[in-house]
């Protein structure tokens, strides 16, 4: 099992499992064709023939709307057949187990699996599995990746701030359970950016979270001082008090983005965020609004990142 | 039967005797080492040239899953796999279906492995009745029937009043309390060691902090109680810290490791390989090195298999969802071997940490080449590879990390009561 496994014999991108690993080439390659599919948007049809008679399969053993939205929307737009799976309310509650189901779907001649599962390394499982000429896109397992979120928002840092090579992005909040905060260190520091920190309270900051090549602070105004970009990470429910929190109104005290603690970065920083958000809990509505969000592009240019990921695969 | 074993290097770590000599057997026992018994005529004639002649292992971990899990294993199987792999006095925990809590059952179990006539079989009964926690199971007749201490396998007590008086109750006739180190609220919906690779891999951690923690619960009602234990199943090199601390002040405690962990760290796991989810879990390489060097000073007293024989489906998922352990029954004297040519250990004294040293510490005959002993031998060639594969292990369980591996030592011969029992 290695990285590997994400690309063919050429050197091409053959699944999308996570951005570790994954060659600085092909990032920068995946945001390139995602340039070319942005004005796909813009036009009045707005199709591109290349994955006409493909099948795409969305299989979502976890809910999510939004991203499978995004990735049937970037499908079909590639002209592609796409077929949607909510699993988490049939198969695997009926005792099949992930790789029946993967066979069962790969014998109705899928082309590809996007795949979001709560169990950190499902896609790799699967991408293991399926036999050659089947595509896996990684939509989020477990806490581990989440790498089309993570290009998509490469690919807006860099709409922005244009190169990497000076910035400083902190990342914020749950990083504990975030596959988007791996997702970004990695991709991040594959594209030679220098600093790029996490911030948050010692509870949801992982064990070894330095080695990932960060620098960890849990003083927020410390954390965003002189900041290009801030990340701010989703808040689970469930997390908002226990033993890892105490409240939700304690958590935004201390780690939710306001004007205040945003005056730490430079004046020019943008605001990101995965979404879905929680006002008043990770982010103030007049941050989550105002002049430096580019959360809304976020997902615009998210589409347009989907679909060069897909073409690259399916290719 | 008589059999001669010429040729061989005879290694017995208890004795310290390690020189090419010639063992002979009758009625099986060791009648006489080098010079044979008057009158003696062998009717086998062994020649171990180039081979080791050594005490049979003595393995302090084997899941043989016979009651209630016979679709992972049965009997049969996995004591021919025991050996197979050199392995002629096992330990097996109570974890079974319903676990061995009555002497009914340890008394059948007994029997259906008696008749079997491979592995010699020492279960450990439950320590609290149906694994759960609450009430103590019937010591002193589980004792009668075959048990050579009391185990909660992988379900800790939580309860600390009741750990304290299972072991209250267990010292009151001289029992041993083995304990698997592992607090289990820290180590709850833990997947794997809490360092850089559950980091990256986004797999909740297992700190090292829940051994620790354990272990100090465990040392302390041991002063109170006077209770003998054994740890099963060291990982942390703060744990072993903290047992080197209890030792010296000369508390009746002993550990195990098992041999995955001597060679293995998390980094194994790559991305997300379940054959290398492990309780304890993989932890990393100073750990691991702490691990080797407890083996070597002697406050790990044994080395283990913890042989986990499971159904090819149990690992065929997510990490996360996988099943852990490893069948190890077959991989014990190679693992064991290999482990002490990288710490630089000689052979004799890697035999004596799966032979004369658990036999030992459970108070059994089995471990030694002594005039009079029982005839526990193996014959095994030292330089000559295994491959494990699925077809080679005799094991119902095919889940190991060495799978697609060869191994370098090979079981020749191994007798149990002087009886040839397998033959490679």
């Amino acid at each position: 099992m290695t990285p590997h496994l994400q690309l063919d014999a050429n050197g091409g991108l053959r699944h999308l499992l996570t951005t570790e690993g994954l060659p600085k080439s092909i990032i920068e390659k995946i945001l390139e064709t995602a340039d070319q599919f942005v004005s796909v948007g813009e036009r009045e049809v707005k199709k591109v023939p290349l994955l006409r008679g493909k099948s795409v399969f969305n299989l979502f053993f976890e809910n999510s709307t939004r991203t499978r939205t995004t990735f049937e929307i970037a499908a079909k737009r590639l002209s592609a057949d796409v077929i949607n799976l909510n699993i988490g309310a049939s198969s695997t509650s009926k005792g099949e187990s992930l790789l029946d189901t993967i066979d069962n779907l790969a014998a109705m001649d899928a082309d590809m699996f996007v795949v979001r599962h709560s169990q950190s390394g499902a896609a790799h499982l699967i991408a293991q599995h399926v036999k050659p000429g089947i595509a896996v896109v990684n939509a989020g397992d477990g806490r581990h990746a989440h790498p089309t979120q993570g290009l998509l928002d490469m690919y807006t840092i860099r709409h922005y701030k244009k190169s990497f090579h000076n910035l400083s992005v902190a990342i914020v909040g749950d990083v504990l359970h975030s596959r988007v905060a791996r997702s970004n260190i990695h991709a991040l520091t594959t594209l030679g950016c220098p600093d790029v920190r996490v911030v948050g309270p010692k509870t949801l900051i992982p064990a070894e979270a330095a080695r990932m090549g960060v620098s960890v602070h849990h003083d927020m105004a410390r954390g965003l001082e002189g900041c290009d970009v801030v990340i701010m990470l989703r808040l689970q429910n469930e997390r908002m008090a226990g033993p890892l929190l105490p409240s939700a109104h304690e958590f935004f005290k201390s780690y939710g983005l306001t004007a205040m603690k945003l005056a730490n970065a430079k004046p020019d920083a943008i605001v990101m965020h995965p979404g879905p958000m929680n006002r008043g809990v990770e982010i103030d509505s007049n941050i989550a609004d105002g002049r430096q969000s580019v959360i809304l592009p976020q997902v615009t240019f998210g589409i347009a990142v989907r679909m060069a990921v897909m073409a690259m695969v399916a290719a | 039967m008589k059999i001669e074993i010429k040729n061989g290097r005879i290694i017995d770590p208890a004795s310290q005797r390690d020189e090419k000599a010639t063992l002979f057997i009758d009625a099986g026992k060791i009648a006489a080492i080098d010079k044979a018994p008057a009158g003696f005529k062998a009717d086998k004639i062994i020649d171990a040239a180039g081979k080791i002649v050594c005490p049979g292992l003595v393995d302090l971990s084997a899941r043989l899953r016979e009651p209630g899990f016979e679709y992972k294993a049965t009997l049969e199987s996995e004591l021919q796999a025991a050996v197979a792999g050199g392995v002629t006095s096992l330990v097996c925990p109570p974890d079974t279906d319903p676990p061995l809590d009555e002497p009914a059952l340890v008394e059948m179990l007994i029997r259906r492995a008696a008749m079997l006539h491979q592995s010699r079989v020492y279960p450990l009964g439950a320590l609290t009745l149906g694994l759960k926690s609450e009430k103590l199971t019937e010591m002193v007749e589980l004792t009668e029937a075959g048990c050579v201490g009391f185990f909660q396998a992988e379900h800790a007590i939580t309860d600390t009043n009741v750990l304290y008086r299972a072991m209250q109750y267990a010292a009151t006739w001289g029992y041993t309390v083995w304990l698997r180190p592992q607090d289990a609220f820290l180590a709850k919906d833990g997947i794997a060691h809490d360092g850089e690779v559950a980091t990256r891999l986004g797999l909740a951690g297992i700190p090292a902090t829940a051994e620790t923690v354990a272990i100090g619960t465990i040392v302390t009602l041991m002063q109170d109680t006077g209770a003998r234990v054994h740890l099963a199943r060291l990982s942390s090199a703060a744990g072993v810290a903290l047992v080197r601390e209890a030792k010296a002040k000369k508390l009746p405690l002993t550990a195990d490791v098992c041999v995955h962990h001597l060679l293995l760290t998390d980094r194994d796991i790559g991305y997300f390989d379940p054959q290398y989810r492990f309780s304890p879990p993989l932890r990393g390489p100073a750990d691991r090195d702490a691990l080797s060097r407890g083996v070597i000073d002697g406050v790990i007293d044994a080395i283990c298999s913890d042989h986990t024989p499971l159904d090819e489906d149990e690992k065929n998922v997510p990490f996360g969802e996988a099943a852990s352990g490893a069948s190890g029954l077959e991989t014990l004297l190679p693992l064991t071997l290999k482990w002490a040519e990288a710490a630089g250990v000689k052979v004799p004294f890697a035999l004596q940490k799966i032979g004369s040293d658990p036999a030992r510490l459970l108070g059994i005959a089995g471990g030694r080449i002594e005039v009079g002993a029982p005839a526990d031998v193996i014959v095994f060639d030292p330089t000559a590879f295994r491959a494990i594969a699925a077809d080679t292990l005799m094991s119902q369980g095919k889940n190991t990390p060495w799978l697609r591996r060869e191994l370098q030592g090979r079981v020749i011969h191994t007798l149990v009561d002087g009886k040839i029992v397998f033959s490679a």
